[in-house]
């Protein structure tokens, strides 16, 4: 099977923004590309949406797929590796009876997204409790996730969850920013159309009568069954509670502390990372691996315009590379160059304060799958563990369904590691039946 | 236009529609958790909502640990709640 001719010259893993304009500036350029996506409809979380409302944006984006792109619906990819003279991509491919599927191709382009970074307190596991953006998948498959609901955590995607949540005719109680206030103005001011976004969101909160108030934190939810209540507290720079507690009646809380980008596809190839959660990448988006291209969140949380335009240039990139020669796009490099900048002043703007850790009372669970409480991580410590993977040994958070996808920042910085530094390290990047496993690949037909 | 048709959540009876969730249609009848964990027995529904956080899990036509944020409805769907999917799939720790 090996030095055989790949499938196609370019995949691309991930159908949302980066993924779709990837796909569409490489087969423009000539490629055979094949795009893998695992949803049932392509857009990804940005675009997601139910079947006939389509948004525009999406639509046009789909139609550049039009020649050359084949596109894979309903595959999860689990593993990448290197399959000279390319790649094979192992996917799981269906919704309830999956079937191993291989696809092969010269080049890879990973544009995976990211999922909401959570951050422990107690109750965070009381049914109710949802991620900002699980709040938001929810509200665009069109069912709110509660009549009044909280939202809280930090950055500026609080802003449109729960302009739209409103909007939908959910009572917003309040959104609760971690920060100051005052940061994400300085960092909007760099591009004016955001600012304009942003006011949007701001008229929407007033017209609504919703709070929105900084340094103010959820630092626990309450309930029995399912969440009744939750507290809010004044917190300090560093985000430690600092008096000014409230309860505020709710069934349902969206919290989110930022993005995590899935980086394990990266991680599998030996992709350098860097600066920070993100896989490193030149002007062409070519990471240090040569053939592996990133674009998207994996690369940086910076939201869906820069996505696209990062896939574009990493397809364009891709197309270079194997010989194809479009012609240098420099108005599409600087475009990259001014939103990735802007996205960087956002992201440090709403940085993650370790203040947090002052919420958690003994029995808080950190690792939600495998049920680990506070005191069990402290055992840990206490028992000599000086890193994330010994805590995880001795304690087996992250040992989880999830595979630490949800504690994971969380036990870093208990651990006293530095939660960017932490390689998600997961050979297996989607849990697998063992059947699946033990069988093998089916190659394409 | 989205169809609508039900699906059955413990023998009752819950409406959902064609590109739906089972996730979101249990969770817009209402029905905020369909699982106990392993060792304190807590109720879990949906957190992250994506397929990152794996607390949705649920029986769908006797087929464990599926995604419920994931997994879109089908009519006639026999959706069941369970003590922990984990066990039911024969890990150890049951």
């Amino acid at each position: 099977m090996d030095e055989q001719a790949p499938d196609y010259d370019l995949a691309v893993i991930g159908g949302g923004p980066a993924g779709l304009a990837g796909a569409a500036a490489a087969a423009r350029e000539g490629l055979s590309v094949v795009l893998l996506d695992a949803g049932p409809r392509l857009g990804g979380q940005f675009y997601r949406h139910r079947p006939g409302e389509e948004p525009a944006r999406l639509k046009a984006l789909r139609r550049g797929l039009a020649s050359g792109v084949e596109v894979l619906l309903e595959h999860r990819v689990w593993s990448v590796e290197r399959r000279p003279p390319g790649f094979a991509v192992h996917c799981l491919a269906g919704t309830r009876d999956e079937r191993p599927v291989a696809v092969g191709a010269r080049a890879l382009l990973i544009a995976t997204g990211a999922h909401d970074l959570a951050l422990p307190f107690p109750g965070w596991d009381l049914p109710g409790v949802m991620t900002a953006g699980g709040a938001q998948a929810l509200l665009k498959g069109g069912v709110l996730a509660g009549r009044r609901i909280v939202v809280a955590g930090t950055g500026p995607f609080l802003l449109p969850v729960a302009a739209s949540l409103a909007r939908a005719g959910a009572r917003v109680a309040g959104v609760f920013e971690a920060g100051p206030l005052r940061a994400p103005a300085l960092a909007l001011l760099r591009r004016p159309g955001r600012l304009a976004e942003a006011a949007e969101y701001g008229r929407s909160l007033l017209e609504h009568r919703i709070p929105y108030r900084g340094r103010r934190a959820v630092i626990a939810a309450r309930g029995g069954d399912r969440l009744t209540h939750v507290t809010v507290a004044r917190v300090d720079a560093a985000w430690r509670p600092a008096g000014g507690f409230v309860e505020i009646e709710c069934d349902a809380l969206a919290v989110g502390y930022g993005f995590v980008p899935q980086l394990e596809l990266a991680v599998q190839l030996g992709c350098r990372l860097g600066p920070g959660p993100a896989v490193a990448v030149d002007a062409g988006r070519r990471t240090s691996v040569p053939g592996v291209y990133a674009a998207g969140e994996t690369t940086g949380v910076g939201g869906a315009d820069l996505a696209e335009v990062e896939g574009r240039v990493a397809g364009r990139a891709a197309a270079a590379d194997l010989g194809r020669g479009p012609r240098p796009d420099p108005g599409l490099s600087r475009l990259a160059d001014r939103l990735t900048a802007f996205a960087r002043s956002l992201r440090d703007a709403y940085p993650v304060r370790d203040g947090w850790r002052a919420w958690l009372a003994g029995d808080t669970l950190v690792c939600r799958c495998e049920e680990v409480p506070y005191s069990r991580v402290r055992e840990a410590l206490a028992l000599g563990a000086t890193d994330a993977r010994s805590v995880k040994l001795l304690a087996r958070p992250g040992m989880g369904w999830c595979q630490g996808r949800m504690c994971g920042y969380a036990v870093a910085c208990l651990s006293g590691e530095d939660p960017a530094l932490v390689t998600p390290s997961r050979p297996v990047a989607q849990p697998i039946r063992l059947g699946a496993l033990a069988s093998g690949d089916a190659e394409r037909p | 236009m989205t169809a609508e048709f039900e699906i059955a959540f413990d023998g009752t009876p819950v409406p959902a529609a064609s590109g739906q969730t089972i996730g979101a249609a249990l969770h817009a009848a209402g029905i905020v958790s369909w699982r106990t964990t392993r060792y304190a027995g807590r109720p879990r529904g949906l957190f992250c909502g994506i397929g990152a956080c794996f607390d949705c899990l649920v029986t769908v036509n006797g087929r464990p640990s599926l995604r419920a944020c994931l997994t879109e409805a089908r009519a006639g769907d026999d959706v069941t709640s369970g003590p922990d999917v984990i066990r039911a799939e024969g890990s150890p720790d049951g």
